[in-house]
């Protein structure tokens, strides 16, 4: 993959953001460096490596089930930019 | 009558209440510029109170934040409130053995959640959010017996190096105020190094501690990965995020970690090891080994501030440390593994702000309308790039060239790191490649920006903890320039050791902009 494939509005799209033509044109451009720079890892041989997700081996934390206090419906909803009967309100999804 | 009396009254004694003015003002002005070690001690000894402390920050930010700019929003009643309790405590024999930061005024990143305050990220897309909960820190702070005040400037959800990303404003150097504080926690850098606050909290997860605070010219830690809770904290990239603490000299921050470190139910990656007493420093360096990773001593690094780090290599030597060559060879490929992996974790972590929940929102016909306007227009520049980049690089055909590759150039880093540790107790490297540079200096070349990240972004892949401590000055103009310690992980105690011990033995820290 190099950087000229890179299809700014098809991946503007998966991430679920509207750029206007302007900022579509700006960061295609600085992505393409980016990624141009990035490229620099394919200098190194990484066949038998295995990959890192996590600098702390912490495997299959778990905590005791118990029933605790929890966030308030109330409060829960404080900060929705619309609700209505003590739900999130939201455009029609199913006709 | 009554007023003439008053007059009259006051002309007599004209001389005293000046004095008493004066003194009163004095002491306020120095009460913000103390370390917390001193704070504590006077107000142990009932010579301070914990208001007059926070009055003292409070003044400060009016006098100096309308050109710092640090301060997103502050509550001072609500700061004086908390004061008010402090002193009432200690007034019942409340002492600091008990809770280390009774009465002491540390401000916040507006990353970190503080019931009943705002939470931003320095951004547009939270609206209006007021955080319903403490983050686990902030709980632990409090505990402490902290007063906790004020939302400090940062980049957008701590996405970048200079604060020049924020929403909101653009926090300034207080060095030199045409200049960027570093990044992105710059606003918690600046608010400690113009005294607008004893301490400060922020979060690192390629420097954004570090860098700051060596800009600034204060001390800044970044704990190990694990050893401070996260919870309340807005995740960027999770696997790389830690919550660190600005301080005006080394004890403080031992001081600010020992309250906030520990195991946390709530943030699965926090690792139960015990706390030990960090602020039990000895000064004495003699006989440990410190690693100079000759990778981090050639290329872009400016002249004087190679000068400074030499210096101060010899300096540890002076004071006992042995001084090794190390090398660790995979550096030049950081900064790219970087912004893979923080990228596509941050794609993922901000999915979140769809505006359905909280913070603001854009109409639309449908949902995926509705997620689309209300992030293109509540997410900045810097944020979209990089959810983009991080959303390409796990996309299907992607993943295996760019995110798996990453990983595993991460664990070449990270074995550069445990065989440099199998030598040595500690390295030492400078923080930054060069002091502060001008606001919108790089504004338009974010990979320029990223590339000046290469010292402090290993530390967050490899997981290790580090510290940066003020070794110098630029000469003109003048700019601290900041050491770097790096540590094992959960190290903490043989970092502070040698920054505190370097710090004993320099003036740096000690040094105060003109403001």
């Amino acid at each position: 993959m190099v950087a000229s494939e890179f299809d700014i509005k098809y991946v503007a799209h998966l991430a679920r953001i509207a750029l206007t033509p302007e900022e579509e044109q700006k960061l295609g451009t600085q992505l393409g460096h980016i990624l141009g720079h990035i490229e620099k890892l394919k200098e190194l041989d990484v066949s038998g490596v295995e990959p890192t997700a996590h600098a702390v081996p912490l495997m299959n934390v778990t905590r005791p089930d118990e029933v605790r206090p929890s966030l308030p419906h109330n409060e829960a909803m404080r900060n929705a930019p619309a609700q209505a009967n003590g739900l999130f309100t939201v455009p029609r999804i199913v006709e | 009558m009554l007023t003439k009396r008053r007059l009259g009254a006051q002309g007599g004694s004209l001389i005293l209440p000046f004095a008493i003015v004066l003194a009163t003002f004095t002491t306020r002005a120095m009460l913000n510029q103390l370390t917390i070690s001193e704070l504590t001690a006077r107000l142990a000894k009932r010579e301070v109170t914990a208001r007059e402390a926070v009055q003292a920050c409070l003044d400060q930010i009016q006098r100096v934040d309308g050109r710092i700019r640090a301060f997103l929003s502050y509550d001072a009643a609500d700061a004086l409130a908390q004061a008010d309790t402090a002193d009432q405590a200690l007034a019942g024999g409340a002492t600091h053995a008990e809770k280390p930061l009774l009465g002491v005024p540390i401000a916040i990143k507006d990353v970190i959640a503080v019931q009943g305050q705002p939470l931003n990220c320095a951004s547009k897309i939270l609206g209006k959010f007021v955080s319903p909960y403490d983050a686990t820190a902030i709980e632990k702070l409090k505990a402490a017996g902290a007063v906790v005040f004020g939302r400090l400037n940062m980049d957008e959800f701590a996405m970048g190096s200079s604060t020049e990303n924020s929403a909101f404003q653009v926090t300034c150097n207080p060095w030199d105020t045409a200049r960027i504080p570093g990044g992105s926690s710059g606003g918690s850098a600046a608010a400690v190094a113009a005294d607008e606050c004893i301490a400060s909290l922020g979060s690192d997860t390629g420097g954004s501690v570090r860098q700051p605070a060596a800009l600034c010219g204060c001390v800044g830690l970044k704990p190990t990965y694990g050893r401070v809770s996260r919870f309340g904290l807005v995740a960027y990239a999770s696997s790389l995020d830690q919550i660190g603490c600005f301080a005006k000299d080394t004890r403080d921050a031992a001081t600010v970690l020992g309250a906030i470190a520990g195991h946390d139910s709530r943030d699965s990656t926090s690792v139960p090891q015990p706390v030990p007493n960090y602020a039990a420093l000895t000064g004495d360096i003699k006989g440990l080994k410190l690693g100079l990773p000759k990778e981090y001593l050639v290329g872009g690094l400016d002249p004087e501030v190679k000068q400074a780090i030499e210096a101060a290599v010899q300096q540890l030597a002076k004071l006992g440390a042995e001084i090794v060559d190390v090398s660790l060879p995979h550096t030049d490929y950081a900064v790219a593994t970087y912004y893979i992996i923080a990228t596509a974790e941050a794609s993922a972590n901000l999915a979140r702000f769809d505006g359905i929940r909280y913070g603001a929102r854009v109409d639309g016909a449908d949902p995926t309308e509705l997620y689309c306007r209300t992030r293109g227009a509540g997410f900045g520049a810097e944020v979209k790039r990089r959810i983009i980049l991080g959303t390409y690089v796990l996309s299907s055909g992607y993943y295996d060239a760019y995110y798996l590759r990453a990983q595993k150039v991460r664990t070449l880093i990270r074995q550069d790191f445990l065989q440099a540790f199998e030598q040595v107790d500690a390295l030492v490297t400078p923080t930054t490649p060069t002091a502060a540079f001008k606001i919108g200096e790089k504004a338009d070349d974010p990979l320029q920006m990223y590339l000046a990240d290469i010292f402090t972004i290993s530390c967050n892949l490899v997981g290790n903890c580090g510290i940066s401590v003020p070794c110098g000055f630029t000469q003109s103009p003048k700019l601290p320039i900041g050491l770097q310690v790096l540590g094992k992980p959960f190290g903490e105690e043989t970092i502070l050791r040698i920054a505190h011990a370097y710090e004993q033995s320099t003036p740096w820290h000690l040094k105060r902009p003109a403001l």
